[in-house]
């Protein structure tokens, strides 16, 4: 992992004592509300609901025991003892208070995190395909170039005041596990006759205006990236629409202008700004590699793990639901899902970080990961040490076999919490994982994603879900409204709303009508929920949901 | 023809904690809503607002909420308002655990 260097450490404790005395000239009255806000969103401080919000960045998602270890310090001594990881590998902490949040800062220096650029018209955190450097299908691990990038936009002088935000992903893969075609920038890493470069897509984004990118480029050098990634921030920078923040964002702007129109300025200024790179970006970058460079698989038996895999039931539909294939031999990634039936997705508790700290230490080559879906993965276990590995997490309410199912859902913070919210997500979410668990059915429904947003931001990804749940105030109440055929993978596609929303008691309900309606017509077990509905289209789930509502009552 | 004026409440969050605040009769904030000032005529409202706004060593993000006279006192007529009151659904956490005055 990479490790900060003296000018990393140098950078955020002094950003972090200058907020130590913002905070201070706030609270002594020196400093009004109007000239704070923007200071506090500098560094990742928001006012909620119920309370101010810090928004940690988890750099690519990537995380050692010691700082999993802090976040569970900080979730016991500033907050109510727990965290919540989000769709973009943050974590946030929902109750500290003003004059604790230097201090909660400072600990986080200490093991090398901070909550810069975590908000604002800045470049956030830049996300990773949570499986990089063990996934078996990557063509290269997508963590160096987002760690580079991440310096190289960390404090960037010239975009601390974009149009709007801008959000940057990375996968090293086909397989899109990053969401990049729904990014500001998406960058795969890909080879070209043995060289490694980056397919550069651009425009994407979900929110009130939900868009696909577009393929900008299908190859840039590594030599190249980085000026051609400043060219397209530069020529969004002076293009982007200051005047209407609902038209700011970058895809907009593609929209506005085309791909072809954006593809010739950012052509233009990477010629001229090409020549200012002196080659040092492309030497940090091989630095940035070796910290990155796997550590040794071991050879051993798996015996064990047949055994355990043979014998007991439990285990066995842990592991045939919640690992993934890694590209070692005898080796496999455990992914440990924060959605237990009826708990918040993306809540951890303070001891249950430590466990998931204590089992990288012991058997993860120290290293864990934050999904965009809001679990957590132990990306390097050897199979021999799998049965130990679920007893443990079976222990601390963390061994739930749902990975990948209805149950396994999205959900923003919602109006739980958020200031900009206009319906609850999390009751929803953990109303859909209670029945169908109490249903017995969620194996049998098969890979479904669910993804529900409190408004129409779309943090809870819900254009993307293969049922998506966006919640809205209608009229003074909550309000539901679903889409289908959202796809989050490399097949990225929007999903397409059904008609009607449907209240916070009929939208369980009406989920449940959906399911039904896709069991009674897919060919087999084998045809997903998705693939089910690209063959029949909308009109049977739209019967399901609006006209056959007795049919499927009550089963 | 303008809305006849509805009640109102003024509520904030506190600066330091950043919980939910209602203003009482007496110029205290209150964490507790059924303690806040109804208040029924619009020029009225608008001078309580002004005077909390101007509080900005107190108080953040200071607004008129609407809110019913209840049995013991202002109500909320708006979902937002009464999750505001008492916490989010997750956690027995918020004004629900912790009820006390500033």
């Amino acid at each position: 992992m990479y490790s900060y260097s003296e000018f990393d450490a140098g950078f955020v404790a002094e950003r972090n004592r200058q907020f130590r005395a913002q905070v201070e000239r706030r609270v002594a009255g020196h400093l009004t509300e109007e000239e704070f806000k923007p200071l506090r969103l500098m560094n990742g401080l928001y006012l909620q609901l119920h309370a101010y919000m810090l928004r940690v960045a988890i750099p690519y998602g990537t995380l050692n025991s010691r700082q999993m270890r802090q976040l569970a310090m900080i979730a016991e001594r500033w907050d109510k003892g727990y965290g919540h990881f989000t769709t973009r590998q943050n974590i946030q902490f929902n109750w500290p208070k003003l004059p604790d949040v230097p201090d909660m800062l400072d600990a986080l220096a200490e093991v090398e995190m901070h909550a810069i650029q975590t908000s604002g018209n800045t470049i956030r955190n830049v996300t990773a395909d949570h499986f990089a450097g063990a996934a078996a299908d990557e063509v290269a691990d997508p963590r160096p170039v987002a760690e580079l990038l991440r310096q190289w936009s960390t404090d960037h002088p010239e975009f601390q005041f974009l149009p709007r935000k801008f959000k940057i992903a990375v996968t090293g893969a086909e397989n899109d596990r990053a969401v990049i075609r729904a990014h500001d920038i998406g960058l795969q890493i890909v080879e070209r006759d043995g060289e490694i470069g980056y397919r550069v897509i651009v425009g994407g984004g979900l929110g009130r205006t939900p868009m696909i990118g577009k393929v900008l480029s299908d190859f840039v050098p590594q030599a190249d990236l980085l000026p051609y990634v400043e060219a397209v921030v530069s020529v969004w920078n002076l293009l982007g629409r200051r005047d209407n923040k609902y038209k700011s964002r970058i895809k907009i702007t593609v929209h506005e202008h085309g791909i072809e129109e954006i593809k010739a300025r950012v052509e233009e200024r990477f010629a001229l700004i090409r020549p200012t790179f002196s080659g040092i970006d492309t030497v940090l970058f091989e630095e940035i590699k070796a910290a990155f460079a796997p550590s040794a698989f071991r050879e051993a038996s798996t015996a064990v793990y047949e055994t355990a895999y043979k014998t007991d039931p439990i285990f066995r539909a842990w592991a045939d639901t919640n690992l993934a294939e890694h590209r070692a031999p005898g080796h496999a990634i455990v992914q440990v899902s924060l959605k237990a039936h009826g708990a918040t997705p993306g809540d951890a508790t303070a001891e249950q970080m430590r466990v998931l700290a204590d089992l990288a230490e012991r058997y993860g080559h120290d290293e864990l990961r934050i999904s965009h879906e809001q679990n957590v993965i132990l990306p390097h276990v050897h199979k021999s040490d799998l049965p130990g590995i679920h007893a443990t997490l079976k222990k601390h309410g963390l061994a739930t076999a749902n990975i990948g199912l209805i149950s396994d859902i999205i959900a923003c913070p919602g109006m739980d919490y958020c200031a900009l919210a206009t319906a609850r997500s999390i009751p929803i979410a953990q109303q859909i994982a209670e029945r169908f668990d109490e249903l017995k059915l969620e194996h049998e429904i098969g890979g479904m994603k669910i993804k529900i947003s409190g408004c129409i931001n779309a943090c809870g990804h819900h254009h993307v879900g293969h049922i998506g749940i966006l919640g809205l105030d209608r009229a003074g109440v909550e309000n539901y409204q679903i889409t289908l055929g959202g796809d989050h993978t490399q097949e990225a596609a929007i999903g397409e709303r059904t008609g009607p929303g449907f209240s916070a008691e009929e939208i369980i309900p009406a989920v449940e009508r959906l399911v039904y309606a896709y069991l009674d017509l897919r060919e087999g077990p084998e045809e997903t929920f998705l693939a089910a509905y690209r063959r029949v289209g909308m009109a049977p789930f739209k019967a399901a949901l609006y006209e056959k509502k007795e049919a499927y009552a009550a089963e | 023809m303008a809305k006849p004026f509805t009640p109102k409440v003024v509520t904030a969050n506190a600066l330091i904690e950043g919980d939910v605040v209602y203003l009482t009769e007496g110029d205290r904030w209150t964490r507790d809503l059924t303690l806040a000032e109804l208040i029924e005529d619009e020029a009225i409202a608008d001078e309580r607002l002004l005077f909390a706004s101007a509080q900005t060593e107190t108080v953040v993000g200071v607004y008129l909420a609407e809110a019913i006279p209840g049995e013991s006192g202002p109500e909320p007529t708006h979902f937002r308002e009464d999750f505001r009151r008492t916490g989010p659904s997750n956690y027995f956490h918020g004004k629900q655990a912790e009820l006390h005055d500033v």
